[in-house]
């Protein structure tokens, strides 16, 4: 293996509706800030994670306005994340399973984010010290 | 390391999750079971789960996400004894020292 | 119309939309002057509990600003009037029957369901 930590995450729930996105997120937080090399397959809903057209909205039962609500995108996660790894010397490489993106229509992705196939899942965690799946429910 | 997510008392597989941990504990495995998300529900002293409270008088290590815990408002005094709270950094030194993980 | 909104599910996706969608549903509902109501069960049932403190969440420069505040909303809806039904039973098991509470809730046992549903007009179990 890599004498730099490399670890390869799967990932199938799209964005706001269950917790695994944010433990997810929680967990790539963790090992970006030590500077491991991080894979990403996301598969499924997953693909919704870094998808670009994610807008905020102001929430009238808050009573908040678009600035106070300041509504969690999951993409600007996935972009901070990008740079937390780079700023330390880490990197993350994020795969979004084409055919799933090509289903729900998700044509545009933050960028860093790239389209693969099962084979990059295989070949991702082949090279990796150890993977974790966050599988569906 | 079992990272165990759902409530047991809403997910029966979630007990056949704590029945690995035991036979890989008896085949000679360190075990870890990691709770996270509603997987928390059954550590306080007063949730009555017989299957988790067997895994302590089995002495399978257990640890609660201190994020998830404090969300539901399960303070460290209320924990069974015998398991703690716990930071998610806990599972990524799991990975990175090659134990391997399930999600559940 | 009176319909019961039934919630089993707590804490799905309630960090990232600042809210559980559902009881969110409700206020947007009650404010068209819906005649709605909620029935906790599950591990939704510990939404009721005082001092859920859910941390703020933050990646990067990216820092979380509103709290999700889910005891806080349900205080709201049944200020608003709406009645929330809680199963005793799902509370008894997660051992959160002498948990100190939002108070204005309704406790019910489980065969008392039958009762309760037969009041309303629809039922949503989400």
């Amino acid at each position: 293996m890599n004498e730099k930590t490399t670890l390869t995450f799967a990932i199938m729930d799209p964005p706001f509706e269950s917790a695994r996105s944010t433990t997810f997120f929680r967990l790539l937080n963790v090992a970006a800030s030590r500077g491991y090399n991080i894979n990403v397959f996301a598969y499924e809903g997953g693909v919704h994670l870094p998808f670009n057209k994610q807008k905020r909205h102001a929430n009238g039962v808050h009573g908040t306005t678009l600035e106070e609500e300041n509504h969690p995108l999951p993409k600007e996660w996935v972009n901070e994340l990008i740079n937390i790894a780079k700023q330390n010397n880490g990197h993350i490489e994020w795969v979004n399973c084409g055919l799933c993106a090509d289903e729900r229509g998700i044509d545009e992705t933050v960028s860093g984010v790239r389209r693969g196939s099962p084979a990059d899942f295989w070949k991702l965690a082949s090279a990796s010290d150890n993977s974790l799946v966050i599988g569906t429910r | 390391m079992l990272i165990s997510s759902r409530d047991p008392f809403e997910c029966r597989e979630t007990e056949n999750l704590y029945r690995l941990a035991v036979n890989l504990n008896n085949n000679g495995h360190a075990v870890t079971l990691f709770l996270v998300q509603n997987g928390v529900m059954p550590a306080r002293k007063s949730a009555a789960n017989r299957k988790f409270a067997g895994l302590i008088r089995q002495g399978i290590h257990i640890e609660v996400d201190d994020f998830s815990a404090k969300e539901r408002s399960i303070m460290e005094k209320e924990l069974k004894k015998g398991i703690n709270l716990a930071s998610i950094e806990n599972i990524i030194n799991s990975l990175a020292k090659g134990t391997k993980t399930i999600w559940h | 119309m009176r319909a019961l909104q039934i919630i089993e599910a707590g804490y799905r996706g309630t960090l990232e939309e600042q809210d559980d969608t559902i009881i969110w549903l409700t206020h947007a509902m009650k404010g068209i002057d819906a005649d709605i109501s909620v029935l906790l069960c599950g591990n939704a049932v510990n939404y009721i509990l005082v001092d859920q403190a859910p941390p703020m969440l933050q990646f990067g420069n990216w820092v979380q600003t509103q709290a999700t505040d889910i005891e806080g909303d349900l205080v709201k809806l049944i200020d608003k009037d709406v009645e929330v039904y809680v199963v005793k039973e799902d509370l008894k098991s997660r051992g959160l029957i002498n948990r100190k509470n939002i108070g204005g809730i309704k406790l019910i046992d489980r065969n008392q369901l039958p009762s309760l549903l037969e009041k309303y007009e629809q039922l949503w179990h989400w």
